[in-house]
């Protein structure tokens, strides 16, 4: 069973098996615009919780995506190489952002659930 | 600005209306984008037609039997050689021949001129013109106007659909078409398109008739950006700037040859200098290898990695599909196709001088 949290920044990270996806909301895509490039981690680089994972840009401007929690990148989303508008068309699912294992999934306990985050958005 | 609360638009109630999200630019709340997105509004700009509400921006009227010759002193212009309906782009320079501001000068009348000014810039050019004009017979007058700008290859047939007689003008024209009303043929995004200056009464009946075309949609300011930038335009705080000249920012095609050797206008014999001495740096368009933009303030190196300069402005072009930037190369790499590197976050991304516009400018000359 997955358990899915939201941060403060705009940020969901599912969780199976000491295994966390992370992307955007809906919101966060919303708010950033169309995104014409996404700056992909490479894979098994480790990360501290709070270092910059990805790097999102918008026509606009570039917007960093923390990394939630400690751990180790054990993926990045590649189809965002060439069709970074995946993150405005699909920013929960199809617009995934990277994949790591966590270090201590404790790290992410005070986060928000859905509705919790739904309530901060208001 | 900091502090400061923004300036509300007369029309924001319309943008609200629209879906518009906003943000703070030269002190105004001003619409960014509008639900279809930056994206969409910028092809839909190229394809059709756009509405844009720049009406942070201000309308300064000059009169008076010497106003040809204070802006002949204010500005890098001949204002006497306009035909009645020209319009020219100039600048205010300060006397080291910075660019304290861009803006476009038309001729109404045999002594009646308007000025177009930059909204961050606005206040600063009343004051600036206002203290010149001392010294001649000439009334400098900023006017309280709506301002909309409506661009775009079919923006004729559009604004001609609402039943409005558009009078005939090419490129760089403008006139009076009604009372309290400015209308030009030109613009900010490269496409054929008018500027029009009206009472806000007037504005919004005339919106509401545009906005029933299906041919048009707002756009925002950040299409706005996206588009100047593809069409290789300056803004000015990013790409001119008082630390900037028209010699460094390749714009003396905006200044006539006689002017630029006898001009007495301020700033001319440091401008002359620079001229003479040539320039150390040059603006020049910039295409970065990839789809990583690279932004504004970015510095550039040559290939041995010694600086050669910085990014002024930079983003995605949505219409070329890579991204654009302009910015200020070292004189001896100002060239299309020498080679640069600008770091963006620990990558260095090849940077080539990319001769200015990327999309081609489609205006209507005749």
């Amino acid at each position: 069973m997955a358990t899915t949290y939201f941060t403060e920044d705009h940020e969901w990270i599912r969780v199976e098996n000491g295994v966390a996806t992370v992307g955007i909301t809906d919101y966060a895509q919303e708010q950033l615009g169309d995104l014409v490039f996404v700056e992909l981690p490479e894979t098994g680089r480790t990360l501290k919780k709070g270092d910059t994972a990805v790097v999102v840009e918008s026509v606009k401007a570039a917007s960093d995506v923390y990394a939630p929690a400690d751990g180790e990148i054990t993926e990045a989303n590649a189809a965002l190489s060439s069709d970074p508008s995946l993150v405005n068309s699909a920013p929960t699912a199809d617009g995934w952002l990277w994949k790591m294992k966590l270090a201590d999934e404790g790290q992410l306990s005070g986060l928000m659930d859905e509705a919790g985050y739904k309530a901060m958005i208001g | 600005m900091t502090g400061e609360p923004l300036l509300h638009l007369p029309l924001e109630d319309m943008h609200v209306a629209a879906g518009a999200r906003f943000g703070g630019f030269a002190g105004w709340s001003m619409p960014l984008t509008y639900p279809a997105g930056v994206m969409k509004e910028h092809l839909h700009t190229r394809e059709h037609a756009g509405l844009f509400d720049i009406s942070h921006m201000k309308l300064i009227s000059v009169s008076g039997p010497g106003a040809a010759d204070l802006l002949a002193r204010a500005c890098p212009l001949d204002p006497a050689k306009l035909e009645i309906s020209q319009s020219k782009l100039t600048f205010f320079l300060n006397d080291e021949a910075g660019i304290l501001d861009d803006l476009i000068v038309t001729r109404l009348g045999e002594d009646r001129f308007m000025v177009v000014a930059n909204a961050g810039n606005a206040a600063a050019d009343i004051v600036h013109l206002t203290a010149l004009a001392k010294d001649f017979d000439a009334v400098v007058e900023p006017l309280d106007r709506v301002f909309l700008a409506i661009q775009g290859p079919q923006a004729e047939q559009v604004l001609a659909g609402t039943g409005f007689d558009v009078p005939l003008l090419t490129f760089m024209h403008g006139v009076e078409p009604r009372p309290g009303w400015f209308m030009s043929r030109s613009g900010y995004t490269g496409e054929d398109g008018f500027e029009i200056g009206l009472p806000a009464d007037d504005a919004r009946q005339l919106v509401e008739k545009l906005l029933s075309d299906p041919r048009l949609m707002w756009i925002g300011l950040a299409a706005r950006d996206s588009l100047r930038l593809e069409a290789g335009l300056c803004l000015h705080g990013n790409d001119i700037t008082p630390d900037t000249d028209p010699a460094s920012a390749a714009l003396m095609w905006a200044i006539p040859k006689e002017l630029r050797a006898s001009g007495d206008f301020i700033g001319a014999a440091a401008l002359r200098t620079i001229v003479e001495n040539g320039p150390t740096e040059k603006r020049v368009g910039l295409k970065a290898e990839g789809r990583q933009p690279v932004r504004g303030g970015t510095a550039l190196v040559d290939e041995a990695g010694n600086p050669a300069g910085s990014i002024t402005s930079g983003g995605f072009g949505p219409s070329v599909g890579h991204p654009v930037a302009m910015g200020y190369v070292v004189a001896p790499l100002a060239k299309s196709g020498a080679k640069l590197f600008a770091d963006v976050r620990g990558n260095r991304i090849p940077v080539e001088v990319y001769a200015l516009p990327f999309t081609q400018h489609r205006y209507r000359k005749g």
